[in-house]
């Protein structure tokens, strides 16, 4: 049973999929994905401790076909953290999901809504896990194909949805498509898509033009697919239309798997040393990480729309993964991990508190949450938390990941983009601000429909909270795994 | 001329991909961004089945003879799954354009944009408007 | 075990204070009474001799939350500690005499402020002090904005922009810097920078501590405290006195003389430039100040410029002239909490602001006016009150230093004090009264807002004398 678990954590949900869409009756399917997203928490979390305790990458053949001839998952130190990031974020996010779902999707479709919800989050694990390049893009198209589906879904509140969901089809569908050209292209150089063996056959051919060309599609298909910025266009409308429990989700870890895979593929297959890959694809990243960053907060500071405003600062905070994994650095990279990590848990609690108000009132704006502060202090207070996060607040996660994110910088001695790094992250107070003052500050409008909040609202959005505060003062086993994580991908020590 | 000739896969696989990828860019209409997706997806497809020829080779069937040339089977594979993946792609897409066209009665993008802007301005005009009043 | 009871009091002041909101009284007393402990343990740290180093927790390795009281801390921890139970027993005097709402919010976000001040003074490394710099901000936050008004809205929006800005865009990044450099962020006499950086690149760091530290109300970065004023008066005083600006300066005379480390910081000449731009302020705010005619903003003005004198305690970079900023941390303390808890009674009992409305009020509110004497005669600089010796010392820094520019500069500025001072008290006590106020119709705050403004007065005037034991030696 114990070695198969890396295989079980993905089959779980993709096979209880299916069994979702037959279920009838009140909040069966519910039960299921919780009960199936819970299983995979506790897996990847064990995972997580196995493979730690191993110090090395556990592999498990699919089928018994060992590597390269079979597909392989693997486990090593950077999917070891990954996992739990995704898993946890989509048990927090189902169990906030009964409630939101209930208030925004017709009941009929609620089985439905809970198989495309359970297909996207196996095909965000499955991207982690596995260690076959095809199988990657299987997982890919699975839980991109379902995300279409559920930020579709909702119509029934808002028919934006429908065309948002389009786009995001269409540049999805681009996106992926490029990451197969260069993968064709890496299989016709080496002949293998093993991961591992793609990286040892990839040095024999290194200074072809071809294995450059594949390099340039696989970066473009994942920076369209990680919606770095200038390729992020289809984000904010799909997360801002989605059903609130889809834009919880979606925000807290589709794009940041997305990341990962870029990192997997970037430093896992063609590596730091590789012909060109620091100075031109290393300064792009950096260039469009910080352009990104800036776009996306200033685009913030602007927005009225509560969902699109942090959409928009997820655009910028996706800047600043870029801009770590384009440090080419150990630390940079670690830094890159520790903010995926961390931005997971301050997107989760922002956009499930969020979906907790619009959930209510239908939309959560500037003016639905105005003098909120005294209605629903607890929601609100998960708000303020997740914003302070975000601006990068000592004893918040953010100010972890802003730590090393800066220390990367400064170790290569990119002293301007630190600074516009420190002034990013400062405008950020400026849109946290917004939302502070009108919530706490305003009095509540005459007639404005009435806020409640019970447990049911605000505790999966406090579970993130905590889990920010927490990995804000404890963050030393963070770091530690996110340097194991690094490590993998680039030797050296510390 | 040799290596245009030896290639020629090659360059019809890039002439169908540029003008699948000029349709999803360049057309206004949701069912023209489609059939442009469609035509980018099918030239990647083309892309590998043409990679996995071997000169002289047969068919990928095992004929119990050492002696026979197979061509590459694992391509072929991996475009199976590819085109499920877009069958189902294609899929998604035309139920949703389906599903604009019912609530917008449109499916031109310029028509559309126009539609979700102004949505988008109402949303912000209730704002001011609820603002004054109260 | 003094450190844990001096950030651990205030935290269990606002804890009670939540638990008995709906008991005014009870929350009140009790908040005085652990401010009377606090200013206890922090009289008996700053006797101690020396005290060892805590680690509270570690955010990561090298990131470690760790106190180490040194003399300079401990100094800084008194004044606050001691200003407290003051401030208090002021505090609930203003709120109910000025009819201020939610006490209970006021009460929980002041001890919150104590206690960051608190972690301030005591921090042993780079990351505790940032931390604790971080909380203080956003713990004043809401009582900057404690009234509600669109202009105290406009006014937080200011005073946090300004102090989050500066400390995230430049105070972090020479916080990382010294640490990439270094590999270390602990305090340490004598500086850890020495050997670790090109002397080329040293007044750039500095810059980004003394302009990354917007506490410090170094020009331009001072918008924020004038705009802070809207806040009712007792925010003043901790702003001004206990807490804010005081943190802000000890932040840039600690980092200076344990980062750099001031005989550093003279050899290789890294600090000259401030203290140019330290003199700028420092004349700059004052010639403002006497501009303003609203006793709160004319204040403010005056402690942006008295602000000037620690920082520039700090740039000039010997030992004389560091302690001499440090003793002017305490006596600026005394004296400009005094000025604010004064004007805080004008407000009271006659509901004045401006200071063309206040001529004669000298001779309606006696006891006020002769504690406003005393604190506007100390940061003057006049004998026997404690501004008297900060002064001089900074005078006698600035001499071995080579700087006697410097002298000029200091002696201005005590001109020009007397004058944007005096004119309060001449007008207060000398001028025809207007308002219709009689002048043997005596009128005073109530007792609980005098009791303070009186025994603040008296310590400027006992600094004077005690002095000794508040002269630091920092080696160099």
């Amino acid at each position: 049973m114990m070695q198969h678990l890396p295989v079980l954590q993905v089959l779980l949900p993709l096979l209880g999929a299916p069994l979702a869409a037959l279920l009838r009756g009140r909040d069966m399917a519910w039960g299921l994905a919780l009960l199936l997203t819970g299983a995979a928490f506790l897996i990847s979390a064990i995972l997580f401790g196995l493979q730690y305790s191993a110090g090395e990458a556990l592999i498990y053949d699919l089928g018994g076909w060992p590597a390269p001839l079979g597909i392989v998952y693997v486990i090593d130190a950077a999917s070891a953290l990954v996992l739990p990031v995704v898993s946890g974020l989509a048990f927090v996010a189902t169990i906030a999901a009964r409630r939101l779902v209930e208030a925004e999707i017709d009941a009929r479709d609620h089985a439905l809504f809970y198989a495309a919800w359970l297909l996207t989050i196996a095909g965000m694990l499955g991207q982690i896990t596995t260690g076959d390049a095809f199988n990657i893009f299987v997982f890919l198209e699975i839980s991109s194909l379902s995300a279409y589906a559920l930020v579709a879904m909702g119509a029934g509140r808002d028919r934006r949805a429908l065309p948002a969901a389009f786009n995001y089809l269409i540049l999805g569908t681009v996106g992926a498509t490029f990451y197969v050209i260069g993968l064709g292209l890496l299989y016709m150089l080496t002949g293998t898509l093993n991961l591992t063996d793609l990286a040892e056959r990839l040095a024999e051919v290194e200074s072809t033009r071809a294995s450059f060309t594949a390099l340039a599609f696989i970066a473009l298909g994942l920076f369209l697919k990680m919606a770095l910025f200038p390729l992020h266009f289809w984000l904010v409308p799909a997360y801002a239309h989605a059903p609130s429990a889809v834009s919880a989700l979606m925000a807290a870890t589709a794009t940041k798997v997305s990341v990962y895979v870029l990192i997997r593929l970037m430093f896992g297959v063609f590596g730091v040393e590789f012909n060109g890959l620091a100075d031109a694809i290393g300064l792009l990243i950096l260039t469009l990480g910080i352009a990104g960053a800036f776009a996306g907060t200033l685009a913030a500071i602007i927005e009225t729309d509560l969902k699109k405003l942090f959409a928009q600062s997820s655009i910028a905070q996706l800047g600043y993964m870029a801009i770590g994994i384009g440090a080419m650095s150990m630390t940079g990279l670690a830094a890159a991990f520790i903010h995926l990590f961390n931005h997971a848990l301050m997107k989760g609690a922002l956009f499930l508190a969020i979906g907790a108000i619009a959930a209510q009132v239908g939309r959560a704006s500037m003016q639905t949450i105005e003098g909120a502060g005294r209605q629903i202090p607890i929601t609100m207070t998960a708000i303020l938390v997740g914003g302070l996060a975000l601006i990068g607040v000592p004893l918040t996660a953010g100010f972890i990941s802003k730590v090393y994110l800066v220390r990367a910088l400064l170790e290569q001695n990119f002293w301007l983009l630190a600074a516009l790094t420190f002034i990013s992250s400062a405008l950020a107070l400026a849109y946290v601000w917004k939302i502070i003052e009108a919530a706490w500050l305003k009095e509540r409008p005459k007639g404005a429909p009435v806020l409640v909040e019970t447990p049911v609202h605000y505790v999966p959005a406090w579970l993130m909270v905590l889990a920010t505060i927490g990995f804000g003062i404890f963050a030393g086993p963070l770091v530690d795994a996110a340097y194991a994580a690094a490590a993998v991908f680039i030797g050296g020590a510390r | 001329m040799s290596s245009l000739a030896g290639q020629w896969n090659y360059f019809l696989v890039i002439a169908l991909m540029m003008i699948g990828f000029y349709a999803v860019i360049a057309r206004g209409n949701m069912v023209k961004k489609m059939v442009g997706l469609t035509i980018f997806q099918t030239s990647v497809f083309m892309l590998y089945i043409s990679m996995g020829k071997v000169s002289n080779g047969t068919a990928p069937i095992l004929t119990g003879d050492p002696q026979t040339l197979y061509a590459n089977p694992l391509p072929h594979v991996l475009i199976l799954t590819a085109i499920v993946v877009g069958v189902a792609t294609t899929a998604v897409g035309y139920a949703l354009i389906i599903r604009v066209y019912e609530s917008y009665g449109t499916i031109e993008d310029d028509e559309l944009i126009k539609m979700i802007e102004a949505e988008d301005a109402e949303d912000s005009e209730d704002m001011n408007g609820e603002t004054q009043s109260a | 075990m003094l450190i844990y009871a001096l950030l651990g009091l205030p935290l269990i002041a606002s804890a009670l204070v939540l638990v008995l909101h709906d008991r005014p009284n009870l929350r009140d007393g009790q908040a005085l009474f652990i401010g009377l402990i606090t200013a206890g343990c922090a009289i008996q740290l700053y006797a101690a001799p020396h005290s060892e180093t805590v680690t509270l927790f570690s955010l990561a390795a090298g990131l470690d939350v760790s106190f180490t009281p040194e003399p300079l801390g401990k100094l800084f921890a008194l004044v606050a500690g001691v200003l407290w139970p003051v401030a208090t027993l002021y505090t609930i005097g203003y709120m109910r005499g000025a009819g201020e709402k939610n006490h209970t919010r006021f009460m929980f976000f002041y001890a919150i402020a104590i206690h960051a001040a608190m972690g301030i003074a005591l921090s042993g490394n780079l990351l505790t002090l940032f931390v604790f710099y971080e909380i203080l901000t956003f713990s004043t936050y809401p009582l900057v904005t404690h009234k509600g008004t669109p202009e105290a809205v406009q006014a937080g929006r200011i005073y946090l922009g300004i102090l989050v800005a500066s400390s995230v865009i430049l105070l972090l990044f020479g916080v990382i810097g010294v640490w990439v450099l270094t590999g270390t962020l602990d305090f340490q006499s004598g500086g850890i920078l020495a050997g670790h950086i090109d002397p080329f690149y040293v007044p750039f760091l500095l810059g980004l501590f003394a302009f990354g530290i917007g506490k410090a109300a170094l020009m331009p970065l001072h918008r924020w405290l004038p705009a802070a004023m809207v806040a009712p008066t007792p925010v003043s005083a901790l702003l001004h006195a206990v807490a804010v600006v005081k943190a802000g300066v000890f932040t840039v005379l600690k980092v200076a003389v344990y980062v750099f480390g001031i005989d550093f910081l003279r050899e290789t000449g890294s600090s000259d430039w401030l203290v140019w731009v330290a003199s700028f302020s420092i004349l700059a705010a004052s010639i403002v100040a006497m501009t303003k005619t609203n006793l709160k903003a004319r204040l403010a003005y005056s402690t942006i410029s008295q602000l000037g004198y620690i920082v520039l305690g700090a740039a000039l970079a010997t030992s004389l002239a560091a302690s001499g900023a440090a003793v002017h941390i305490a006596a600026h303390a005394a004296g400009k909490i005094t000025l604010f808890f004064c004007a805080g009674a004008i407000y009271v009992a006659h509901h004045l602001t401006d200071i063309k409305d206040m001529n004669g009020l000298g001779r309606v509110m006696p006891v006020t006016y002769t504690a406003f004497a005393f604190g506007a005669l100390s940061i003057i600089g006049v004998p026997p009150l404690a501004g008297a010796w900060s002064k001089i010392m900074l005078m006698g820094g600035a001499l071995d230093n080579g700087h006697v520019l410097v002298l000029g500069v200091l002696m201005v500025s005590s001109l020009l004090n007397l004058v944007y001072l005096g004119e309060i008290v001449l007008r207060g006590f000398f001028a025809k009264p207007t308002h219709g106020l009689k002048s043997d119709d005596v009128q005073e705050a109530p007792l609980s807002m005098l009791l303070p403004l009186c025994l603040t007065a008296a310590m400027s005037l006992a600094l004077f004398f005690a002095i000794d034991m508040f002269i630091l030696d920092f080696g160099g």
